[in-house]
């Protein structure tokens, strides 16, 4: 592949074991009136190219909070991050100047996001908004970047795109919208797409095609791809790895065969179980008890130990460790064996 | 009027207007709307004659606005000299004509100074945010405190023999009325800047220029260009006042305001000297005002 990068980063190769991307000991504080809310507490994980992590957790969870530090698209203040890392090819990111970190966004590491409505410009055409990619950042001149645009709409599989790309977004519907999204995220071929709920607006059928769209799109660029939800049913196909998230801290992380066989944290058990099951069609659906917790005022402990059917005493004076179960699993619970033997 | 026969081809065929049509974006459907506007129509037109004017007043009138005869001083009206003769003898009607220039250069660069320094500061300031918005907010609130034409009195009397006239006029207007827009601005760029496609935009690798001005302009833009509208034809009132004040254009520049404030001392005796200039200028001001409102409710159905 021919790409003009930026000599900021080491490309490909020159970062021995390294992970292509590798979050490591995030923390992120909002300082707010109300106090210091702790968003993320020391979320550790890595992406390597071609494969598929998806983060998982309820609103307030810090999944998308850690999504948007890696982008360096927090707004600071009122956002600090007062410890971690983000190593993308071995280089710290949350080191590099702002100037540095454009040449990374949407060259070297894209987000799209929930509602793609809203994350369009509505005073200018697809067309133009895509091919802005190229015009901006290998200054194409507007004619090539046209052309360019509407390749990446058939890409992206949007019908007549030929004679779409003059349209505005609000003529799209909702999937369409998030396709074209997509196709600015991957306009560039970066090497690390995340993805931040990117089917919680559309509906169902839908939400099935823009999965298998980015799946496709992965399999034939080979980037990592970190899909952050709150829907577990979306992930079983297309994920590789799973981080669980809770209260801004990584309870349970697993490949995706292992994590719905048999959970290792009371959180990620009780998530499964309150999945709607065509089988248990008539009886109460499971709901996990009480509320997330206030980030303002996190529980002493384990973070979950107000909700959890597992709780001991040393739950609520211990925060318990990531345990690694085996290579490749880890849970963030004092009892995880009872857990994963309890299911 | 019947209703019975309009109806339905109205609603459809509006519709399959719009689907043959190019794309409808903001601006192409504020022009729609507005093309069917009387009150946008009417000053439309008025606000072409008087650029007409502006531009190529001998179109309108053959004769000298300075070529003054004192021994025909105040004449009534006759057929070569349509509105009469002022205190100077000069001919109002073709005076009346070539003041339009003045005003009219006076009411577009200030709007457009205004415009553009406002709402860069504005655009600035909202899109910066912490210091840079606490430094120039202050800054703005400190011009707004001046009272208007007392603060252009003051700025046109100070320089007067230092600076060309109507230059003052526009430097001394500019300098009040920035802070209108810097306001406007800064507000319509905050609303714009929470939205997610600049969040967006970010992800995706805009730097900062690109966001303010491809992203957040174009979304910013359209209560600004409503009050720069509006206020043309304000400007052009201010002009005139402070040039009746004795402080604007002057002598042997024209304008409506001096050709007001000339006439004054006679005004019982002659009032049609008066009468005219006074009369194109209320109409120039109501053009652009009505022009800044029918610009209003098509960029802006909210506020109808």
């Amino acid at each position: 592949m021919a790409k003009t990068k930026n000599d900021l980063l080491p490309s490909e190769g020159g970062f021995g074991n390294e992970p292509l991307l590798a979050v490591d000991n995030l923390h992120v504080e909002f300082h707010t009136r109300a106090g210091v809310v702790k968003a993320v507490n020391g979320v550790s994980y890595s992406l390597s190219a071609g494969e598929t992590l998806a983060v998982l957790g309820e609103s307030g969870s810090g999944k998308s909070v850690t999504a948007q530090a890696i982008m360096g698209i927090l707004d600071m203040p009122p956002a600090v991050i007062p410890k971690g890392e983000v190593r993308f090819r071995g280089t710290d990111l949350l080191r590099l100047s702002e100037d540095a970190r454009t040449q990374v966004r949407g060259q070297r590491i894209a987000m799209i996001f929930q509602d793609a409505l809203s994350s369009l410009n509505p005073v200018f055409t697809v067309g133009w908004q895509i091919s802005e990619m190229f015009r901006v950042h290998r200054g194409m001149s507007k004619r090539d970047a046209m052309k360019k645009a509407v390749e990446l709409m058939e890409r992206v599989r949007i019908p007549a795109a030929k004679q779409r790309v003059n349209d505005y977004p609000h003529q799209f519907s909702g999937g369409m919208r998030q396709r074209i999204m997509i196709a600015m995220a991957i306009a560039l071929d970066p090497e690390v797409l995340i993805a931040d709920e990117p089917t919680t607006a559309l509906d169902v059928t839908v939400q099935a095609q823009i999965m298998e769209l980015l799946a496709d799109l992965q399999r034939e660029s080979n980037m990592g791809l970190i899909l952050i939800t709150h829907d577990l049913g979306v992930v079983a196909d297309v994920a590789d790895k799973i981080a669980v998230m809770y209260g801004g801290r990584i309870v349970e992380n697993a490949p995706v065969h292992d994590i719905y066989k048999a959970p290792a944290h009371p959180y990620t058990k009780g998530l499964l179980e309150s999945i709607p099951r065509v089988d248990l069609k008539g009886q109460e659906l499971y709901a996990i008890k009480g509320l997330p917790p206030n980030l303002l005022d996190m529980p002493s402990g384990c973070a979950f130990n107000p909700r959890c059917p597992y709780r001991q005493d040393n739950c609520v004076t211990d925060v318990p460790p990531l345990h690694e179960i085996s290579g490749v699993r880890s849970s963030a619970c004092h009892y995880w064996r009872e857990v994963l033997d309890g299911s | 009027m019947s209703s019975s026969v309009a109806s339905p081809p109205q609603s459809g065929g509006r519709h399959q207007k719009k689907q043959n049509d190019k794309p409808a974006s903001l601006w192409s459907d504020a022009w729609y709307d507005l093309r069917r506007k009387p009150a946008f129509v009417i000053s439309a037109i008025l606000i072409g004659v008087l650029l007409l004017m502006a531009i190529w007043p001998t179109l309108f009138s053959s004769v000298d606005p300075r070529a003054c005869d004192l021994s025909v001083a105040r004449q009534a009206p006759s057929a070569g000299h349509l509105f009469g003769r002022d205190n100077l003898g000069c001919d109002v009607y073709s005076r009346t004509i070539h003041a339009a220039r003045n005003s009219i250069v006076i009411g577009v660069l200030t709007t457009v100074l205004v415009a553009v320094i406002g709402g860069l500061l504005g655009m600035v300031a909202a899109f910066y945010a912490s210091m840079t918005d606490t430094v120039l907010s202050r800054l703005t609130e400190i011009f707004f405190a001046i009272p208007g034409i007392l603060g252009a009195l003051l700025i046109a009397s100070t320089f007067r023999d230092q600076i060309n006239s109507i230059l003052l006029v526009i430097v001394s207007l500019t300098v009040l009325s920035w802070p209108m827009t810097f306001r406007i601005m800064r507000a319509a760029v905050i609303t714009a800047k929470n939205q997610d496609f600049v969040v967006a935009a970010r992800a995706l690798g805009a730097g900062p220029s690109r966001l303010m001005f491809r992203h957040l302009l174009p979304n910013a833009l359209a209560p600004v260009i409503v009050v720069s509208t509006i206020n043309l034809g304000v400007f052009i009132a201010a002009e005139a006042a402070l040039s009746f004040l004795g402080v604007g254009v002057q002598s042997p520049d024209i304008s409506w305001g001096l050709m007001i404030s000339d006439a004054r001392d006679r005004f019982l005796d002659a009032p049609l000297p008066l009468i005219f200039p006074a009369v194109f200028l209320s109409i120039t001001v109501l053009a652009f005002i009505m022009l800044g409102d029918a610009v209003r409710d098509a960029l802006d159905p909210k506020l109808r």
